[in-house]
């Protein structure tokens, strides 16, 4: 699927219900993540840190969704890519730095887990593996508790699409689907797994196909366009709240990065399809269009930019300095003391 | 002879193999056109074609009973499990298929399928691309389970789990795959499955490990004898299911003092079992209590410097421990 400029733009902002300023904010959280990124890609090169997972091409989808949903109330499943989601939903770069750096203060883990194994209760992010799609089902139990206790949140789960080949995502879904539970379900369908394109994992021609087999609607969008996804998810939470059940979303992106840092891409994929993906960015397409819409120009990206580069290295420096955890304390919380 | 690295001998083994037979083959995430994210499939893709090098989807409760299918059609499967971490969504495949196919169906079936496992941690992988579940399937009757410490043992055990007539799990320890170079045979060389190896002889202790930490050990049993003439007897068990029982009782016996090493976690691990069999047949033969150097008792290892450290064995830590039963 291609990514759409302005003026095939279906929906604008406003018509969706966003404020100018909301608009803003959903382009300032993509930049954030992808500075964080880049960051995070030469702290690993530099040998400041022993690895980083990328997130670079997913940002529109992730803040789409996050602005559609509700903060301090619906409960999140995040997956490894996840930076602008989880900062759209109020996690900051320092905390972020933290886990990349494995520090004491790490709030996802204290520095136990990979950075982008995101986790934290204050935020209701649920804490999650690396063992891929486990976390569908987690999303499952919590909708079926909001469920059984009547509450009136949902829960949303990203995962990759060669992902949703796992048993996990299958269960999860068929169980939702059962149930009719409030909880969402958004693969960020970039491309790729590791190595392996789309059409070796799945034989189905969208993700979102794979819902019909357990009784409720998949959405294929533009995962470029923040815009189209928050209008998905925010249908789906209103599906959900009404009582009507899951809804599996398919984001159609790309991986612009290599799969982590530890995979050389060009072994299996050619520089020119990056590039020609490159083109469709969705922070490049988003960032046209609040140009069209009059609300960013030249001057106040660059110091928009430039107060989020300082934030970054800021946070940087911060995470650098921060102490690491004792030794001994790979010996605690096995269980509770 | 050649030297290689451990990788590349359990890469050549499978070349090796796969020219031999055709219906040898590998099935796994990424070992096709990106030949393994550790490169042990490196060229097999050029080699051999799509299907003896398959790409498959991710799902590894699929990628082991599709090989299990295969392999009781008559195929030679080698499974490869990208991390061991992520084979447990493969365990119901494994323990509950793979192992009882001969025995519930009364010899009629077998399952010659291998699983490889690159496990281990010491890479900074964090909790889930650095366990050793090698516990969670010894004692499974009908598995066959083995764990290499050198190139040489890698090949030859990987040529003998690929003829083997039973299900063999091929716990590979990723850090060994660059750091440990060594002599290979060359052409058709075999490991028998189920016997140990004395990798050093000695007289005043026995330390019985696999893996990563037989280096360990045998490092340490270098510096030990140098400076203190402490002379240490060092059996790797390569085979951890069926366990080379007569070897490690006559290691034991040897020397009277046992220390059993391994990463993996103390409680229920491999060296609860060998520790058992020890008590059991020579327990008034022992100048010494048997001693188990082995991971902590926690659910896996932190990826933060310090703490995967503390977590990790050392030559220092096991030299520690050998002189501490030596001196008792
Ligand atoms: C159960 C399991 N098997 C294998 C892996 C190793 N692994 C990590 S990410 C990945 C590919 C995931 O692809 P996809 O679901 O498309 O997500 P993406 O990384 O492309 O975002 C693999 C095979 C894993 N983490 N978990
Ligand atoms: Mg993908």
């Amino acid at each position: 699927m291609t990514g759409k400029t302005i003026t095939e733009y279906e929906i604008t902002h406003r018509e969706l219900g966003l404020s100018d300023e909301q608009a803003v904010d959903m382009y300032r959280y993509m930049l954030m993540a992808r500075k964080y990124d880049e960051r995070g890609l030469l702290l690993q090169r530099a040998g400041k840190v022993n690895f980083h997972i990328s997130g670079i091409g997913q940002e529109a989808a992730q803040v789409g969704a996050a602005f559609a949903l509700e903060k301090g109330k619906d409960y999140f499943l995040p997956y490894y890519r996840d930076y602008a989601f989880v900062l759209a939903v109020g996690m900051t770069l320092k905390e972020l730095m933290l886990s990349l750096f494995a520090k004491a203060d790490d709030p996802a883990s204290g520095g136990r887990q990979m950075p982008g194994h995101f986790g934290y209760k204050k935020l209701n992010i649920v804490t999650g593996s690396s063992p891929v799609t486990t976390q569908v089902p987690h999303a499952v139990g919590i909708a079926l508790a909001a469920k059984m206790k009547k509450k009136d949140f949902v829960t949303f789960v990203t995962f990759g699409e060669g992902s949703s080949n796992q048993g996990d995502f299958h269960e999860g879904l068929n169980f939702a689907g059962v149930h009719k539970l409030p909880v969402i379900f958004m693969c960020e369908n970039n491309q790729y797994a590791i190595s392996v394109p789309y059409h070796k994992q799945v034989a189905c021609e969208s993700i979102a196909d794979r819902a019909q087999g357990y009784g409720f609607p998949g959405v294929r969008v533009d995962g470029n366009n923040p815009l189209a996804v928050y209008k998905v998810v925010k249908e789906a939470r209103e599906r959900a709240l009404r009582g009507e059940g899951p809804t599996l979303i398919d984001a159609v992106m790309y991986r612009l990065s290599p799969h982590s840092t530890s995979d050389d891409d060009l072994a299996y994929r050619t520089k020119e399809e990056v590039e020609e993906h490159r083109k469709r960015d969705g922070l490049i397409q988003y960032r046209q269009y609040l140009f069209d819409c009059g609300l960013l120009d030249e001057e106040k990206d660059r110091e928009m930019t430039e107060q989020i580069m300082e934030q970054v290295k800021d946070a940087t420096r911060f995470a650098e300095q921060a102490p690491y955890p004792e030794p001994e304390d790979a010996l605690r919380h096995v269980y509770a003391e | 002879m050649a030297r290689m690295t451990y990788l590349e001998a359990i890469r050549t083994a499978m070349l090796e193999e796969m020219e031999r037979d055709e219906d040898v083959f590998v099935l796994g995430e990424d070992v096709g056109v990106k030949g393994g994210v550790f490169g042990a499939t490196r060229g097999f893709y050029e080699r051999f074609g799509e299907w003896r090098s398959l790409d498959t989807p991710l799902a590894e409760s699929a990628i082991a009973g599709v090989a299990i299918g295969a392999a009781m059609y008559g195929m030679r499967p080698i499974a490869e499990m990208q991390y061991a971490d992520f084979m447990l969504p493969a365990t119901n495949q494994i323990i509950n298929e793979a192992a009882k196919i001969r025995y519930r169906s009364n010899n009629d079936w077998s399952c010659p399928v291998v699983i490889r496992a690159p496990y281990g941690g010491g890479v900074f992988g964090g909790l889930y691309h650095s366990q050793c579940p090698e516990s969670v399937f010894f004692g499974t009757p009908g598995l066959k389970i083995v764990a290499p410490s050198t190139p040489a043992d890698a090949k030859g055990l990987l040529i003998s789990a690929i003829r083997d007539p039973d299900p063999v799990i091929y716990f590979e320890h990723k850090k060994c795959y660059k750091l440990i170079e060594g002599e290979v045979p060359e052409g058709e060389y075999t490991v028998p499955i189920g016997k140990a190896d004395v990798k050093r002889d000695g007289v005043d202790i026995t330390v019985i490990t696999y893996g990563l930490p037989v280096h360990f050990a045998l490092q340490a049993a270098e510096q030990l004898y140098e400076e203190e003439q402490i002379d240490a007897l060092v059996l790797d068990l390569r085979t951890l299911q069926p366990l080379d029982t007569e070897a490690v009782l006559e290691a034991a016996a040897k020397t009277g003092k046992v220390l059993i090493v391994h990463e993996d976690n103390k409680t229920g691990g491999v060296g609860a079992e060998v520790a058992a069999l020890i008590a059991e047949h020579l327990l008034y033969d022992l100048d010494a209590p048997i001693r188990r150097l082995c991971g902590y008792d926690v659910p896996a290892i932190p990826i933060s410097p310090p703490l995967e450290r503390f977590y990790m064995l050392n030559t220092d830590k096991v030299k520690q421990a050998m002189r501490e039963l030596a001196l008792y």
